[in-house]
Parts: C-alpha cells; structure tokens; sequence
C-alpha cells in the first residue's frame, strides 16, 4: 500500500508499505530516519518515541496505515539545522548520553514534557520518563539534562 | 583495502572530530554526543546499502532434543527467499567459542543443547518474508529430558553429558592455613545458603550487523561487539577465510555490559553475505536478543564463617556453584574469578573456598558486567551481616573490624601492593547525611508509588552496606594488552592527532578519554578518532572494567612515542608541548607544532601491556592471579511495604576509589548505572527458567529499572593512586555493579528483619519469608 504523511515538516508518500509494517519500521527502513530506535518493540521501553500530531507515542506500536494523512515528528526534526534544540544540548551538556539507544526516545517525551511544564519537579520529570529505558546511566545525569533544558526554557519567557 | 571493493553502506560509521579542549582530568562532552541526541549515530541496527537483503535465525524450541532431520525446501521456494542455510553449508570449522574452547555450533548439528540455539538462516527481501520462511522449516524432532540440575552435574559422575566432555566446566579450589583447627577454636559460627538468578545485560540496542560481501572473496563486517579480533579469530575460521579477508568495523554500539562478548550474528549474516553475494543485514528484536547473548551465571553458594566473639572471622568455608548452561563461553573465567574473590576484601586467616562451573541445559551464561565477583559479593556481604547479628556489632564496624588494606593477603596470596582505604570509606558512607523521612503525603514518594498500594501504613525504613571488590583487567596469566596508532600532522592549519584503536566504544565513554589523553600528551586541541576496525592491532575487549587502564595505556605510550619523535628533531632536551607549542624549560616557547611539523606526519603504534598475572594454582589456588583490584561501598536506604511486599529504594551512596579522575562526569554516569544494574539484582531482575525453558524473555516480564526505581546517588570519589596503572587510575565501571545489590538487600533486611537469601527479592520473599535464625 501506499502511505502518506508529513514528517518533519517534509510531505512522504511511501509506496509498497507492506500492512504488518509499523511506523517505526516505516521511518528507519523507508524514509531514511533511522533515529528512533527499535529496542523492545512491544511499547514497553520508550526508545522508538516520536510525535504523531503533537502527541508522543510509541512508534512500534503504531501500524504504518494509522499515520496517513498525519504528523509525524521524530528526533531528527527538533534540532534548528546544526543549533540543537536546548533538550538535546542539556542531555549532551549534563552527561546524560552513554550508549545514546536510549537518548532519542527520552529526548522527544522530554521535549514534550518541558513544552508542557518548564518546571517540573523531579517527582514530575520521573513520572514523564518513567516509559523511557535506560540501561547505562542510572538517570541520575537524565534527571540533570531535564532540568537544566527546563530552566533554560523558563529562562526565556 | 586489499583490492576489495569500496562498497560502503549509508550511515556507516565514519571519524569523529573532536575540536576543543579537555585533558585528563576535565570533563570534556563526548565526542558522539551531540550525533547521538540528534538520531544520526550509527547504530549496527541502522545500517543500510543498497540491495540488501534481510537474514533470520531460525532457533530450537526446546533446551534438549535430537534433530532427527531438517527439511528447508519449502522455505527455499517461498517467494523473495534468496537462501536457506544449515550447518551443512559452514564454510569451515563448525563450531566457534572464547578462550579456544571452540564448543559452540554455528548451527546446530544433529542436536540443540539451548533453548535458542540457532539451526538455520535465511536471507529474504524483506524481514516479515524472511521470518515466513522460518516457519517453513520443517524439522523432526527428538524431544529429550533437559539436564537442568547443576549441582548433579557438579557432583554426580552419573548424570548425563551436555556435552561430550564432563559436565563439570572447571572446579577452583582455594586453600589457606587450616579450616578444621580454626573451626574448632572458633567462637561464634555463622552460616548460609545464597541464591543470585539469572541477570540479563539488556542493553539496549539488540545484536544486528551488516555483512557485505567483497570482491576477493572475503566479507565486510559491520557489527556490534566488545572485541573484534577475538571476535575475527574465531569467525575467521569457521568462514573458512584468512583473517585478511575480514575486514571489520565497529559499528554503533547499544549498550553491552557482557552481553557482546560472545559472537551472536557475525558469522551468521557473513555466511549469508557469502552465499547470495548481496549485502545481508540482520537484527534481532528483544524476544531473540534474549536467546542471542549469554547471561549472568546464576548462583547457590553454600557459606560458613567462624570468627571469635569481637567479630573477627578465624575461617571462611565457601562452595559456589555456577551454572554455565550449555556451552562454555566465559564459564573457566567467571569460575576463576568467584573463587579468587570468594571471600572478598576481608582479611581472613584460614579459607577453604571451592567454586565450581557446570554444563547444563539451561540458558548459557558468560560474561556480564562484574563477572563471577558480582554473585560471590551477595554472599559474602550477606555473611557479614550475619556475623555482625551474631557477634552484636552494627553491620559497619564488623566490616572495618576485617577490612583489607594495603599489604593484606587476599584469599589467593595475592598481596595487596596498592592503597585500599577500606575502612575509612565505610566510615565515610556511614557517616554521609541521610535522606529526609519519608514525606508519605506525596504518594509518589511511597513504595508501590502512584498505584495507590499504601498511604505509609506497613511501611518500614532499613539501611544496609555494601563492599565489593573487582579485579580490573584480565587475569590468571593472561597476556593482556591493547594497541594504539597514534598520528600527528597539521591538518586545516591545525595540528591534530589522529587516534585509532580497535577497541570497542560501547556507551562507557572511552571515545572522550582518548582525545583527552592525546591532548594532555601531545598539548593539542584537536583530536580525530578514528572509526575502531582490525586495520590496527588487537585492543582487547571493552570488559573487566579494562579500557581506560588498558588502550588509555596504549594511547598514551603512542603519544609518547610520537613526542619522542617530535623532540629528536629540535636540539633542546627540556622540551615538553603546551597548547601547541613546543616549550623549553629553559628557553621559552621553540615554535608552534604545525611549525616544527609543516607537511610531515608522525605515526607511531604501541601496545600496551599490564604487569603480568599468574595463574591460580589448581589445588591451592594461589598466584598473584590479579593486576589491579577496586573496591567500591555502597549504603542503601529502603522504605518496605511490608504487608504488600514493595520495595523503595529511597537513596543509594557510593564511595569509590578510583586512583585518578580521568573525566568525573563520564566517571559519575558509569557508578550511577552501575548501581542501577545492582538495583535491578536486588529487587527485580530474573531470567526465570522451567525446565530449561525461559518463562519471561521480553521486557513487559523481564523488568530493569525505571527513573521511578532508581533513586537519587550521592557520590564520594576517592583518588588514591595505583602506581602501576597508567595515570595512577583505577577501573570503575564494574566496581559499583557488585556492592550496591547487598546493600539494598541489607536494607531490606534491616526494615524486614527477613533472612532474604536470594536475589532478586521478590514481593513474595518479603511477605511470606522467614526471619533470620
């Protein structure tokens, strides 16, 4: 089948998507964006997370048919061009990027948590990551990043 | 590339610049960063070039049975199958394994000794067909008993062979001074029997590679692994290709913790590659990725101390039973390890230690990330806790009162040559501030947390330590080294260095260090580092905590070596490189380094070796069997819903010493998810098996710790040289992974008064467990 949707502002019309295929599979092995990634396929651990129409949502679990006609942004549609977005630079910054399978799926839900709420408590952070696994960093630099992208935020208003 | 052709996939991995500054000692920002946080690193599973097909593993159902015969033509005809494989069509030797054990089937032949075990591969147009295809085979079986039970395959000379060779992999005894007379003089006893189940890694990212088949015939490899040339020395021949026609590069790595040690894809997607003269691409999803690396060893440890009143302990009597499952892998080191570590960092007089590693048919078990020392540590800090109950002394001063130090005699003679503060770094953890009381009006902050399971009633505070201590790089006579090219010339007006290793970035930061060093030794700021491939000498694997000591070593000797070079062409002997000039200590600044250097490189390489181990002795086993030990304690403070069985853990701290800070934010990440997998031990983790069969292999049943398990750390770092190691440093990443599962656990004792015997501890453990006796 064919299917059509925008991503990252640029419009696709994918053809010969077989209908078993998900999203996530459709973006890394269709339209070349292979950031999210494919680490439990099942929802469980957040690394495929990308927005569908504004909402984050596992990518794995979304069929390729359910995207037509809409949104889609993933990781590599938050950064300006070579100017990172403030998420993305605070996980850099903060030493919250080890392995970085992770780092993808937990920078969109943060992103979204921080467009959301710019001061979050780490009680609020933890409770808007808690879908997100990661396995090298103990979160501990994760909660760091959050925080600081988010009071960069709060700085700018 | 040897006539080969230059057939490179999209989003391979390519060098990584590294402009700025940063030495040993600061905290510069990964180099890879900022690909990472923008989705363009690339990861083996991202791989793509044009024309590829996709390959799958078709993989045993049962833990025993015979294969009385294999019928794959269905498979073969199925539309967009371009090749159905057996071990019928193993280029070479059939069988690959560590440490030249070599007992692990590429493919099974005539029998599966696994859950898992792989049978036959396909390559297909796309991933769903291939996945058909493996439905399509048809195979007759012969369904045997599984042989699940490792203490009759330690012990009984009856029980049927896993394999041809007995069951029993390696038994390491350990004996110093007299059990029997210290047993009988001893005034207090006490004893246990502990359990650790079978951790899984879990990195993230799932095996997968790209294999692309060259034009003289050998193969490309892009893959995801700790050591590649171990990895070549054993692909090599069952390709039945020269090691020069294997052309390896490391690919983005998912995270690793043991876990890619041991060859899962490689040869599998090259025989494919070989076969159908495409490129063949093949990743794993989680269900496979379980069945597709080995797992932490599970434990029973049978544990006896004796010790006079006041505390101190006269004698250990120690068993540690590890099952290996079916094939070796990393079983002789992981048993090596348990038992020259069996007893700790404690000073104990009379030892009787046996430690034992079995075939059997449950999951094969190998390398994971504190190796042998991890399940030993359990119990040995469950023993002192024991012993302070038994002796009536808090759980600190019981330890301090055994601690090893700087010039103790370790369980295998070994003496310790380097400082170990044990003592004082207890004090400093018990003296640490503690966390506020639980604020149980917040229900996040309560153990079941937003489920809503209590509102603080049944809800008890424990506090436990932890101490653990890991052999940092390879041991027990191994000729441990790594290789460094190091090349200086100007590049862009600018004088760079061009690092190239083939060790394995895994997510651990050794990227960072190396431009540091280069920059710290060769007084530049720009660094390239080079993708890590075999175009350069072996580097050992990204394990045993050993990178930073071991190709930090490497780069820094090459660096030297490079300096020499520099330096011989001026006349001065007072030279050294500051900020990219040349600096006489006597005469000021000589000129810049793109000056002196102008369109000449200088590349040197250097291996790098540590001081040399012995092995342990096969009856006593002494020998000075380790090059550099590590210590890290941890506290552990727990909230426990007691009637509910649910565990908090509130706060961690850790102190740690680790010779020299080479980058402290890199060296924070590495304690803090080291502690994290130690939680996950503690209170969660389990590849639960029946009858040889994994019950829970995916993450909705196989759970690690989230950010609302794990709870905020509070470091101390300690900085006491080893002045063997390079820069004084010490191995960090294993350390924290072995003391922080028996402190959660002791502090799930102290707020239970529950024996807990076993990791994880579960709900069950806590609501329905038995005291301590």
């Amino acid at each position: 089948m064919r299917v059509n949707f925008t991503v990252n502002g640029r419009t696709e019309a994918v053809d010969d998507v077989w209908e078993g295929e998900s999203l996530l599979y459709v973006l890394r092995e269709r339209v070349g964006l292979p950031g999210s990634k494919n680490a439990c396929e099942q929802g469980e651990c957040g690394s495929c997370t990308v927005y569908l129409d504004g909402t984050p949502v596992c990518s794995c679990l979304v069929a390729a048919g359910q995207v037509e006609g809409r949104e889609v942004r993933t990781v590599e549609g938050l950064a300006d061009g070579d100017r990172l977005d403030p998420v993305q630079e605070a996980f850099v910054e903060c030493g919250a990027v080890q392995c970085g399978f992770c780092t993808p799926g937990l920078i969109v839900q943060a992103h979204d948590l921080i467009q959301h709420n710019d001061r979050p408590s780490d009680a609020e952070i933890r409770e808007a990551l808690a879908g997100n696994l990661c396995r090298c960093t103990g979160y501990e630099k994760i909660l760091d990043a959050v925080r600081l992208a988010a009071s960069r935020k709060a700085a700018l208003r | 590339m040897n006539g080969s052709r230059q057939s490179t996939p999209l989003r391979a991995p390519h060098e990584i610049a590294v402009p700025g500054q940063g030495g040993v000692g600061d905290s510069p920002l990964r180099p890879d960063g900022t690909l990472k946080v923008k989705g363009e690193f690339a990861y083996s599973s991202d791989l793509w070039i044009d024309g590829m097909l996709w390959g799958a593993t078709l993989r045993s159902p049962h833990p025993r049975a015979r294969i009385v015969s294999i019928d794959t033509s269905a498979a073969l005809a199925h539309p967009g199958v371009h090749a159905v494989l057996t071990e019928e069509d193993v280029p070479g030797r059939k069988h690959f394994g560590l440490d030249h054990t070599w007992d692990q089937p590429v493919l099974a032949i005539g029998e599966v000794r696994h859950q898992g075990e792989p049978i036959a591969l396909v390559a297909a147009d796309h991933p769903e067909i291939a996945r058909r295809a493996l439905e399509k085979i048809a195979i007759e079986w012969e369904v045997l008993d599984p042989l699940v039970d490792a203490r009759r395959a330690a012990f009984d000379p009856s029980y049927p062979r896993v394999q041809e060779r007995p069951n029993p992999a390696r038994h390491q005894p350990v004996r110093v001074g007299d059990v029997e007379s210290a047993r009988a003089a001893a005034e207090v006893v006490v004893t246990g029997t502990f359990e650790v189940g079978i951790q899984d890694q879990a990195f993230l990212g799932p095996e997968s590679g790209l294999a692309v088949p060259a034009d003289d015939g050998g193969v490309d490899l892009y893959v995801a692994t700790q050591w590649m040339h171990n990895d070549l020395k054993q692909i090599g021949p069952c390709l039945g290709l020269p090691e020069s026609k294997i052309r390896m590069t490391l690919s983005g790595v998912g995270g690793a913790f043991g876990g890619r040690e041991d060859l899962s894809m490689q040869i599998h997607a090259a025989m494919l590659a070989m076969r159908t003269g495409r490129p063949v691409k093949m990743v794993y999803n989680r269900h496979e990725s379980f069945f597709g690396h080995v797992h932490r060893h599970p434990a029973e440890m049978r544990y006896e101390y004796g010790a006079t009143k006041d505390g101190r302990i006269v004698y250990a009597d120690v068993e540690i039973l590890l099952d290996g499952g079916a094939y070796t892998s990393a079983t002789l080191n992981v048993v090596g390890n348990a038992a020259s570590l069996g007893v700790g960092p404690y000073d104990i007089p009379n030892i009787k230690i046996d430690a034992y590693g079995v075939y059997t048919n449950n999951p094969p078990c190998g390398a994971m990330r504190g190796f042998g020392a991890v399940q030993a540590c359990f119990a040995y800090e469950s023993m002192m806790d024991r012993l302070a109950a038994a002796c009536g002394l808090d759980p600190v001063t019981v330890r301090q009162r055994n601690a090893a130090s700087q010039g103790t005699r370790l369980a295998t003679g070994q003496v310790l040559w380097a400082p170990l503060p044990m003592a004082e770094m207890l004090e400093q953890a018990r003296t640490l501030p503690m966390p506020a009381d639980l604020d149980a009006a917040d229900i996040r902050n309560l153990p079941g947390g937003a489920s809503q399971t209590t509102h603080g009633e049944g809800v008890m505070r424990g506090v436990g330590y932890g101490v653990g201590l890991k052999n940092i790089c390879f041991s027990e006579g191994y000729d441990d080294y790594s290789t460094a090219r190091v090349r200086l010339e100007v590049v862009g007006g600018e004088a760079t260095a061009l690092v190239h290793t083939a060790a394995a970035e895994v997510g651990q930061g050794l990227v960072t260090v190396e431009a540091q060093i280069a920059r710290t030794e060769l007084g530049v700021e720009r660094v390239v580092i080079h993708p890590a491939d075999n175009q350069v000498g072996d580097a050992g694997s990204s394990s045993a905590s050993r990178q930073t000591y071991m190709t930090g070593g490497a780069v820094k000797a090459a660096c030297e070596a490079v300096r020499d070079r520099l330096f011989e062409r001026l006349e001065h002997d007072d030279l050294s490189l500051v900020g990219g000039k040349v600096v006489s200590a006597s005469a000021g600044v000589i000129a810049s380094l793109e000056e002196i250097l102008g369109d000449d490189a200088i590349e040197e390489t250097r291996e790098y070796h540590h001081e040399p181990t012995t092995g342990m002795d096969k009856v006593t086993g002494q020998g000075d069997s380790h090059t550099q030990l590590a210590l890290c304690v941890h506290r552990a403070v727990v909230d426990v819903d007691v009637e509910l069985g649910l565990v908090k853990v509130v706060e961690l701290a850790a102190v740690q010493d680790v010779g020299r800070i080479i980058n402290r934010l890199s060296l924070e990440g590495q304690i803090h998810g080291g502690s994290a997998q130690g939680l996950g031990l503690a209170v969660m983790e389990e590849i639960v098996v029946r009858d040889g069969k994994v019950r829970n292999p995916s993450f909705t049943d196989y759970l690690i710790p989230t950010i609302q398990d794990m709870p905020p750390m509070r470091l101390e770092i300690l900085e006491n040289a080893d002045p063997r190691a390079p820069y004084g440093l010490r191995g960090a990443g294993e350390p924290p992974t072995l003391s922080s599962t028996p402190a959660i656990v002791a502090a799930i004792r102290d707020a239970t008064g529950l024996a807990l015997n076993r990791v994880p501890v579960r709900p069950e453990h806590i609501t329905l467990g038995a005291a301590v006796s």
